[in-house]
């Protein structure tokens, strides 16, 4: 077990290797200049020049690459183009909205999937099943800007139940965080509730026809006990893994939703940082990014021994 | 991080029934459905100009910000004045969003097309290469693995950002991240067809390799790829509309449903018609073509229905 995470874990590094090499010669090899965008309009030439070798960026490309990987290694990402401030300690500041948004976003999808998931595979064929269905198929289509918009109009602008948008601090006000955590963590939940509940469904419904399942209800189980302990446990597998591909749209949608809903988190600096032409920023939160992916999705593999002790590494 | 196992009889028995599970593809509802809503669509393209619309990127300083159903006095050229019910609004530039929306399905469905055309040929060739020559296998596995650790969005965002907003810069960047996952399913396709005996008798019998490549394996990857080729194009409508909507794809004249969203983002509150109608037509599309998509999967590619 031990040895099967280290080997996971030292095959992640080419990966990463991979991922740094690619954004930072993606960056560097395109024209475009940050320092002419940093100086602004009016500027000299001599103005944006001095600016390019206080940036470094006159600095030969694989002295520039070995300075920025230095820089990762110490854990500080290099300083931001435009804040004067390393990138880590930008990445900290906005990393508790995304993290809140993840986290009530996981919470709300599960709880929302895996129940449509098992009655619709329990009560297969019936009008329930279709409903998860055609919900789920709805749920991939409409962009979740839209989802977004629509529940900001009846919820808080309509009805005017909820806050339309903005962020309060976990710390400072929870009630206020909660509010203004609802419509978001809904809008990017809808995608994984019809991404789980699709798995779920499917998962279950295969399990459903198992031997085991037949002697539980034998026993006298009743049908919570079957579903619940017996089918969904050995439906885990799959669902985990569809989770773990998730976490991409999670990203992904995190830079939509919180621009929808103006939260100052990771998805929206990576869209500030883009239209500045911020490259340490940039760089420093697609790696991050990549980082999480792989190793949620690595955690992914460990737990399916949890799920299923047929599985050893 | 799962392998796509693809099991080589199943391949096997459809390339030896291809004619008729084709025939069966076109029966399947939703296949047919989807097929319908999607001929809708690109008739409405096709016919943008004589649908009633007018130039979508007009602007019309007096009639800004109108409801839907408003009627607004419109300026011919010659100085002429009609009038003209405006069905879907107008945005806070005076264009008329119905002529914009109608416009916008011709982006969106090209944008559709040329991104999955592109990335599955793309995908194929590289598919194929790292299928058949071993040795350049690893490298190109390991630079693909790469690229699929960076969320897809997020890739396609940086990308258009770095090589100027355009039509097909926007098609590249999100052409880019969906390469991966075709070279893996044509990689995996050719890994298990190679092992064929009929793959082993075409090369004892010395067929060149380039003839081994398009007439014995090629047609192998045909079905797969066409299912996958319909979720790419799917995606795609809906990545384009993410990138205009955060102000980062095509440039905001053009009319795409995107860029009516994002127009209609500031004065969401009092005219939420500007995001409604395009979201609409965008969520239609985007639907059609999954449900074309997962008709074609359980009829083409069945032992991938099960995967889900």
């Amino acid at each position: 077990m031990l040895d099967f995470v280290a080997r996971r874990l030292v095959a992640i590094i080419p990966v990463l290797a991979v991922v740094a090499i690619f954004v930072f010669l993606m960056l560097r090899l395109t024209p475009g200049d940050p320092a002419a965008v940093i100086a602004g309009d009016n500027a000299t030439s001599e103005q944006i020049d001095a600016i390019r070798s206080k940036l470094g960026l006159n600095e030969p490309i694989w002295t520039q690459f070995a300075i920025w990987i230095g820089d990762v290694l110490q854990g500080n990402f290099g300083e931001s183009f435009f804040f004067k401030k390393t990138v880590a300690e930008l990445i900290a500041q906005r990393v508790e909205p995304t993290l809140a948004l993840a986290t009530c976003t996981l919470i709300i999808a599960l709880s929302l999937a895996l129940p449509l998931g098992v009655l619709a595979a329990w009560k297969h064929g019936s009008l329930i099943d279709r409903f998860v269905m055609a919900f789920s198929v709805l749920g991939f289509s409409v962009p979740s800007f839209v989802i977004g918009y629509c529940l900001i109009y009846v919820f808080a602008i309509e009805l005017g139940w909820l806050p339309v948008q903005g962020y309060i601090r976990i710390g400072v006000d929870f009630w206020g965080f909660l509010e203004r955590m609802v419509l978001p963590s809904l809008t990017l939940g809808i995608i994984f509730v019809a991404l789980i509940a699709r798995i779920t469904r499917a998962s279950v419904l295969e399990v459903l026809n198992e031997d085991y399942i037949r002697t539980a209800r034998a026993k006298g189980l009743s049908n919570r006990v079957v579903l619940m302990r017996h089918a969904l446990r050995n439906a885990a597998v799959p669902i985990l893994t569809v989770i773990g591909i998730g976490v991409a749209l999670l990203i992904g949608g995190s830079v939509v939703v919180e621009s929808v809903f103006g939260l100052p988190g990771l998805g929206r600096l990576t869209v500030e940082a883009v239209l500045s032409r911020d490259f340490p920023t940039i760089q420093a939160v697609i790696l991050l990014f990549s980082v999480v992916y792989v190793l949620i999705n690595l955690l992914i593999d460990i737990s399916y021994t949890l799920f299923d002790p047929r599985i050893r590494y | 991080m799962i392998e796509d196992v693809v099991d080589s009889a199943a391949i096997a028995s459809a390339s030896t029934k291809r004619r008729s599970l084709w025939a069966l593809a076109i029966r399947n509802s939703s296949v047919i459905v989807g097929g319908v809503i999607l001929l809708i669509m690109l008739a409405i393209a096709i016919l943008a100009p004589v649908l009633g619309t007018v130039d979508p990127t007009r602007i019309d300083p007096a009639a800004r910000n109108k409801k839907p159903g408003t009627e607004i006095t419109f300026r011919l050229d010659d100085g002429t004045t009609v009038k003209r019910v405006v069905l879907m609004g107008t945005d806070s530039l005076g264009r008329d969003v119905y002529s914009r929306v109608i416009y916008g399905t011709r982006v969106s469905l090209a944008i559709g097309v040329a991104v999955s055309t592109i990335a599955v040929a793309i995908g194929l060739v590289i598919g194929l290469i790292s299928g058949y020559i071993r040795w350049l296998d690893g490298i190109i596995m390991r630079i693909m693995d790469g690229l699929m650790a960076i969320p897809g969005i997020l890739l396609a965002i940086a990308l258009v950002s770095i090589w100027r907003a355009g039509l097909i810069t926007v098609i590249f960047a999100i052409v880019v991240p969906d390469v991966p996952r075709v070279v893996r399913l044509v990689r995996s396709v050719v890994l298990s067809v190679r092992e064929e005996p009929y793959v082993e008798g075409a090369i004892s019998v010395g067929t060149p390799t380039w003839t081994l490549m398009f007439r014995h394996i090629l047609p192998n990857t045909v079905a797969p790829l066409i299912v996958q080729g319909t979720f790419i194009a799917a995606a795609a409508i809906l990545v384009e509309a993410i990138l205009s909507f955060l102000g980062i794809g095509i440039p905001p004249e053009i009319p795409t449903w995107g860029n009516i969203m994002a127009e209609g983002r500031t004065l969401f509150r009092v005219f939420p018609h500007n995001i409604l109608y395009p979201g609409i037509f965008l969520a239609f599309t985007v639907l059609a073509i999954n449900i074309m998509g997962d008709g074609l999967r359980d009829t083409l590619d069945p032992k991938m229905s099960k995967k889900v």
